[in-house]
């Protein structure tokens, strides 16, 4: 029998679970990745603390420098994927060169979304902070003199802020929501983390937005002007679908897969920020556009793809952002009353918990300042626990494994879990 | 691979395997001088009810580590007898991992990054301390 041909299109932590996925069955097959950027794969959530200092280069790889090696893959560095044929199983490069696969994963992540500023040409130094390449061209435009002005004010806004506020003389960063985090924070742990933020030195000018730039000078909707010297552009992604859609595959907001990662396309899978998930806290399909996921994803679809069989049914989002020292978890979804949901909150000195538990179960969390221990809510809603099976009074003040009861503990504390 | 097992039923709640293992990854080789009047931060921690249940709690060194699936430096991998490590060159301090561990076996150390059992096969003891220290084997290495 001929080797198997596995294919990837992408070289982000979705495409290597991929790779881990498909050698946790086959170590035989050859893999081919095609990688439009021209790095081995690395920490994308990195590029920000790279700029920090907190981390070098040499180390945002993800993976040991004999990843590719070790796996027996051939990454096309440089390279981009033109066309998926399905009927044929093969994959067309913008080259015109042909790879034939018998499983294809396109894990594709997304890209910066630009909408359309008036005169944005016009703006001489402006940037996009998704990559690798996008973080050193920003980098060199850095110096103690310069302006910032960072367009939305979303985790990869405000990480890129803190990442340069002290390479910078100041950073103004406006978004046309009336809070910062607005996907993930409510109105007061935003405001908590926005004054955070401020109290370092970054402006903010929130429920605003550009109506024109001219050259480095940007006429806000509220009729300021705020003149600047570097732009960044962090308004939001959008998940790169393109080629799933033009094969005929089923794509919404992200590329639609079943549980197995598998799309409406014939040994065609899919996995990463390029994908929608099944949010299991909120019983709906959106793009949950996290690391863990991507990793997991991938490791699901590279498994099927190889003949095994895995399942990923447990996405919720969930995030560890944290900002000059003040760490705020959130996961899963807030009901209000009014939609059933029920609320749980204690406050303390510089800390707020708030637990959101709707029809018997846990589906969402913010905690503020009191992570310790999280997890423990975190598999709460992921594995959906009926909250009656367990101590749920004692577990909201104390996140431990006392509320679970000795059956439980002797499972996986006595067991190989 | 060897694992450190819990066996509430024995367990006394005397707390001596924090203290162990807070003096084996001290890296001090006088127990008083690592652990007098300092604020211990062990990688096991022992829960109780105020009544009757007391139990220790580190890391399971599961078998598909969701620690190592999410974190998002790369900084967690398993060694190759499978002993979940961190290597805390490449760990960034974002507590993703503390996000979701199902057990609440990652903790922040005294410098504000992550710590976690790693079986004592970083420090001297080479063998997890916890277990050679509990006076009832309510805590045990071994293959399951
Ligand atoms: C600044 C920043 C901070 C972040 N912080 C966090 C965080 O703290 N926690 C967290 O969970 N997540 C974070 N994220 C999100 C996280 O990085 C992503 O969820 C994750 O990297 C997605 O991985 P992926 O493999 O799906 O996609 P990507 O990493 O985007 O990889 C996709 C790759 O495919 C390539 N590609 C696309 N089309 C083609 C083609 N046609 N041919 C060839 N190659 C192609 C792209 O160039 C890209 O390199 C952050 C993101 C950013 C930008
Ligand atoms: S830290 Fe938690 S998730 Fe990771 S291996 Fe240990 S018990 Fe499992
Ligand atoms: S705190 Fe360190 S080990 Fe944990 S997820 Fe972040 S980078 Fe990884």
């Amino acid at each position: 029998m001929d080797m198997k041909q596995y294919c990837i299109i992408g070289n982000g932590v979705a495409a290597a679970g991929c790779i881990e996925g498909i050698r946790s069955v086959e170590s035989d097959a050859h893999i081919t990745v095609i990688s439009r950027e021209a790095h081995p794969v690395y920490c994308r959530p990195l590029i920000s603390y790279y700029l920090e200092g907190k981390t070098r280069l040499e180390n945002i790889g993800y993976r040991g420098h004999d990843f590719y090696e070790k796996n027996n893959c051939t990454v096309l560095y440089g390279q981009e994927a033109a066309r998926i044929d399905a009927a044929s199983q093969k994959v067309r490069l913008k080259t015109g060169e042909e790879i034939a696969y018998d499983a294809l994963c396109v894990a594709s992540g997304s890209i910066p979304f630009v909408p359309p500023f008036q005169g944005l040409d016009s703006v001489p130094r402006k940037y996009s902070f998704m990559t690798l390449d996008d973080t050193l061209a920003l980098e060199e435009a850095l110096n103690k003199d310069a302006r910032v002005l960072i367009v939305g004010a979303g985790l990869i806004g405000l990480k890129c802020a803190e990442g340069i506020l002290h390479r910078v003389k100041d950073i103004t960063v406006c978004d046309l929501a009336p809070r910062i985090l607005s996907s993930i924070l409510d109105d007061e742990c935003a405001s908590i983390m926005q004054r955070h933020l401020e109290s370092r030195g970054i402006r903010f000018l929130l429920g605003d937005s550009v109506a024109q730039f001219e050259g480095s000078k940007a006429q806000m909707q509220s009729g300021e002007t705020v003149d600047f010297d570097i732009l960044v552009l962090a308004v939001g992604v959008r998940a790169e679908t393109g080629l799933v859609k033009e094969a005929g595959g089923n794509v919404g907001r992200g590329i639609l897969t079943d549980t197995k990662m598998h799309t409406s396309l014939d040994q065609v899978y899919a996995a990463g920020d390029c994908t929608e998930s099944h949010d299991i806290s909120c019983g709906q399909s959106r793009i949950l556009a996290i690391l863990p996921n991507a990793y997991m994803q991938g490791h699901c679809a590279g498994v099927n793809m190889a003949g095994g069989s895995e399942v990923f049914d447990q996405a919720i989002p969930m995030n560890s952002i944290g900002f000059f020292g003040l760490h705020i978890m959130t996961a899963g979804s807030y009901f209000t009353p009014e939609e059933g949901g029920e609320l749980y909150e204690e406050r303390g000195e510089g800390t707020i918990k708030r637990l959101f538990s709707k029809d018997g179960y846990l589906t969402g969390f913010i905690l503020v300042g009191c992570t310790e221990r999280a997890g423990i809510y975190t598999s709460l809603i992921r594995n959906k626990t009926p909250l009656s099976e367990i101590d749920y009074e004692m577990i909201k003040q104390n996140p431990s494994l006392l509320p679970f009861g000795k059956k439980y503990r002797v499972e996986k504390l006595g067991g190989v879990v | 691979m060897k694992r450190v097992f819990v066996n509430e039923k024995w367990c006394l709640g005397c707390h001596l395997c924090e203290y162990n293992c807070a003096f084996a990854n001290s890296g001090e080789t006088n127990m008083a001088k690592a652990l007098k009047n300092v604020k211990i931060r062990p990688r096991i921690r022992v829960e109780e009810d105020g009544d009757a249940i007391t139990f220790a709690v580190s890391c399971r060194h599961c078998s598909d580590p969701i620690c190592i699936r999410s974190c998002i430096s790369g900084a967690l991998s398993r060694d190759e007898t499978g002993t979940v490590c961190i290597d805390h060159d490449k760990c960034v301090g974002c507590r993703t991992c503390i996000l979701v561990c199902p057990y609440g076996a990652i903790s922040e150390d005294e410098n504000g990054v992550i710590q976690k059992c790693e079986l004592c096969v970083k420090n001297a003891a080479g063998s997890p301390a916890c277990v050679a220290g509990c006076p009832n084997r309510a805590i045990i290495f071994e293959e399951r």
